[in-house]
């Protein structure tokens, strides 16, 4: 009895202290971890920020060696954009990103429904064919589809672009509908069929809003993808169907960089994904980490 | 209400070495409500997803009313199934989780609301009808799984393991709740388990599968007086039935040094086995100054009520021997004697395992 007694305060001095030296060591390494994001964040912000800053100065000021951090800002860039003809352009990017990804989701919903729920043999090949698509770099195929476009009257057409982003999107959205669609229960499908519903009922009153982040996400990916997309558009658009990202290129011409203009129409041009990804936010962050935890 | 009968319904999943079951035979009556149980890949649930309609059956048929099934997919087959893990439907409420079945029917709503709210008062779920399921206790859940089912008043009831993510207090007052509703209801329900004390106190009658294959099917005392097998009377009960090798004798059966005799209608049956299991239950042995084997005590378990001794045969020390005893029990180590009761010995042939005699 006298040796239980005797044991017991011993441990609990003990243990507290062990406590103390795990939970000081697991608070420096989340301090650790934080100053490395803190690192990781304004490395990739001060690209956006000196964007932003260089909008508001004259072209003059924008020039100086060393930059000024303190500068009266103008929107005499700002007025000059919008005055130089963006809205077309806008109009281009506009189509082509929303009727693109509009078809990406009606295609790859079905598609990566089949190829999780209702998988068959081949089911890892297709999959790989898809993804092996997304492989050979943009440049090595643009001359087939140059020609393809010449041929068939397709260039500078707007909806020659709505079809090759749909089709650079798709494999990308079918990978990530199927992990979506994966992570719904097998039972619920079940349980859906004994109830009585057919397949169409199962999908839009059950699945569906289980995936609907998932499908934001996805959406969300695939309009970034198309809205920022410039290799096509600049190889196979003239003036008719050229985009956004065409347009930014115009402020670098050949008597000089209008670097405040270029970077105003960046920013003008930015603004539509930033405002997309920020009401997204929510639903991106569950979508994209759906599969991670349950 | 209907009846179920399995006839020779064989499931054989692709690339599998035999069949998940095997030409299973079940007659199951109007409003019976059979349990199937089994250690885990007995084939019970394969059973019951073949009655559903989520297993093909790939041999023999299953008939509901007399109908075959073969070929009729779960949507018209009339049955409704209550999920291991309830498999609500998230995005729904649950009075909309309960209606589902019914608007897939074309039921119109006020129809749908009145026997979506009955099942709920039923089954104490009517303040929760605008929840959702993650706002829902386990129980409760489960209780949402089962009105589901109860809403469509379905030819029969398949539950899957229903009870097996509530905990132990719930298990046991959810299990006479279910049992209770089904003899109210009285609609054929078949119900699967791992839980041989749910098998015995729910059904009315009890399908033991093992490696596909039915052992046994009766009543829960027929199962418990007369098990057919080794395995069933090793399954059924708890804590298990002790089994014994023994030789059969002129005069009884010899367990090591002990000879226990058995009547001698048993003897004249048990004639042509030589070698025997030999089983009785630990209720029927007790502590006994004049008994017939010397038992090595190992451990006492104390429940209150009475214990169990668990321990071997002084003479064979890999032999396991189970005895029911009083409050006033050995301590572990002691050297005790117990008597058999012959009367309850139960024998069975070394070499198939079956049942020898009545």
């Amino acid at each position: 009895m006298t040796s239980a007694d005797v044991a017991v305060p011993a441990a609990q001095t003990a243990e507290p202290a062990l406590y103390t030296g795990k939970r000081a060591k697991r608070r420096s390494n989340s301090l650790t971890w934080g100053i490395v994001g803190w690192v990781v964040g304004i490395i990739f912000f001060f690209p956006v920020l000196w964007m932003v800053l260089t909008s508001f100065k004259t072209e003059a000021e924008a020039y100086t060696n060393t930059p000024h951090i303190v500068f009266s800002p103008t929107l005499s860039q700002y007025k000059a954009v919008f005055s130089s003809g963006l809205w077309p352009y806008v109009a281009n990017s506009a189509f082509a990103t929303i009727v693109s990804t509009i078809l990406v989701l009606v295609l790859a919903t079905p598609c990566a429904f089949a190829l999780s729920l209702r998988p068959v043999k081949k089911t890892r090949d297709v999959l790989f064919f898809f993804i092996s698509t997304k492989m050979l770099p943009v440049v090595a195929a643009i001359i087939p589809i140059y020609i393809a476009a010449r041929d068939l009257h397709l260039l500078d057409n707007i909806f020659t672009l709505v079809i090759l982003y749909t089709a650079m999107n798709l494999p990308i959205a079918v990978w990530m509908m199927r992990s979506f669609f994966l992570e719904v229960p097998g039972e619920l499908l079940e349980a859906a069929e004994m109830d009585g519903a057919p397949l169409r009922r199962t999908v839009v009153e059950v699945i569906l809003p289980i995936v609907a982040p998932g499908l934001a996400a996805t959406a969300l990916i695939c309009c970034i993808f198309s809205w920022n997309e410039f290799f096509f558009a600049v190889n196979i658009t003239a003036t008719q169907a050229a985009t956004v990202p065409v347009f930014l290129v115009g402020f670098i011409s050949s008597e000089g960089l209008y670097f405040a203009q270029l970077a105003a129409a960046a920013t003008v041009a930015t603004l539509p994904v930033v405002l997309a990804g920020w009401i997204a936010q929510r639903q991106l962050v569950r979508g994209l980490s759906f599969g991670a935890i349950k | 209400m209907a009846e179920v009968t399995y006839d020779g319904a064989t499931c054989i999943y692709p690339g599998a070495e035999r069949p998940a079951v095997n030409a299973l035979n079940l007659p199951i009556e109007d409003g019976e409500f059979v349990v199937m149980v089994g250690p885990s890949g007995c084939g019970k649930t394969t059973a019951l997803r073949m009655l559903a309609g989520l297993e093909e059956i790939d041999d023999g048929s299953i008939r509901i009313d007399g109908k075959d099934m073969v070929g009729v997919p779960s949507r018209d087959r009339d049955i409704a199934m209550v999920f291991q893990n309830y498999a609500l439907y998230p995005s729904k409420t649950v009075g909309e989780n309960m209606g589902f079945a019914l608007k897939m029917q074309g039921i119109d709503k006020d129809e749908r609301a009145r026997r979506v709210r009955e099942a709920a008062k039923l089954l104490d779920l009517e303040e929760f009808l605008d929840r959702k399921p993650r706002n829902l206790s386990g129980g409760q859940r489960q209780r949402v799984a089962m009105g589901r089912a109860i809403v469509r008043e379905p030819k029969v009831f398949c539950m899957d393991e229903p009870l097996s993510n509530l905990d132990a207090q719930l298990r046991v007052s959810t299990r006479t709740q279910i049992a209770e509703l089904q003899r109210r209801l009285h609609v054929t329900t078949v119900y699967v388990t791992h839980d041989q004390v749910e098998a015995m106190t729910m059904g009315d009658r009890v399908a033991v599968m093992r490696l596909g294959q039915l052992q046994q099917f009766a009543s829960p005392t027929d199962l418990y007086d007369r098990p057919a097998n080794v395995f069933v009377a090793s399954f059924i009960g708890s804590p298990a039935m002790n089994r014994f090798d023994g030789t059969l004798t002129e005069d009884g059966i010899r367990l090591g040094q002990a000879l226990i005799r058995p009547s001698s209608k048993q003897l004249q049956e048990a004639r042509g086995h030589d070698q025997l299991v030999v089983g009785i239950r630990p209720e029927h042995v007790a502590v006994s100054v004049s008994g017939d084997l010397t038992v090595k005590v190992a451990l006492v378990e104390d429940l209150g009520s009475d214990s169990y001794i668990y321990g071997s045969l002084a003479d064979e020390p890999d032999s396991n021997i189970i005895v029911r005893s009083g409050r006033d029990h050995p301590r572990p180590g002691e050297v005790i004697k117990v008597s058999v009761d012959t009367s309850h010995l139960h024998l069975f042939d070394a070499g198939t395992g079956e049942r020898v005699g009545d």
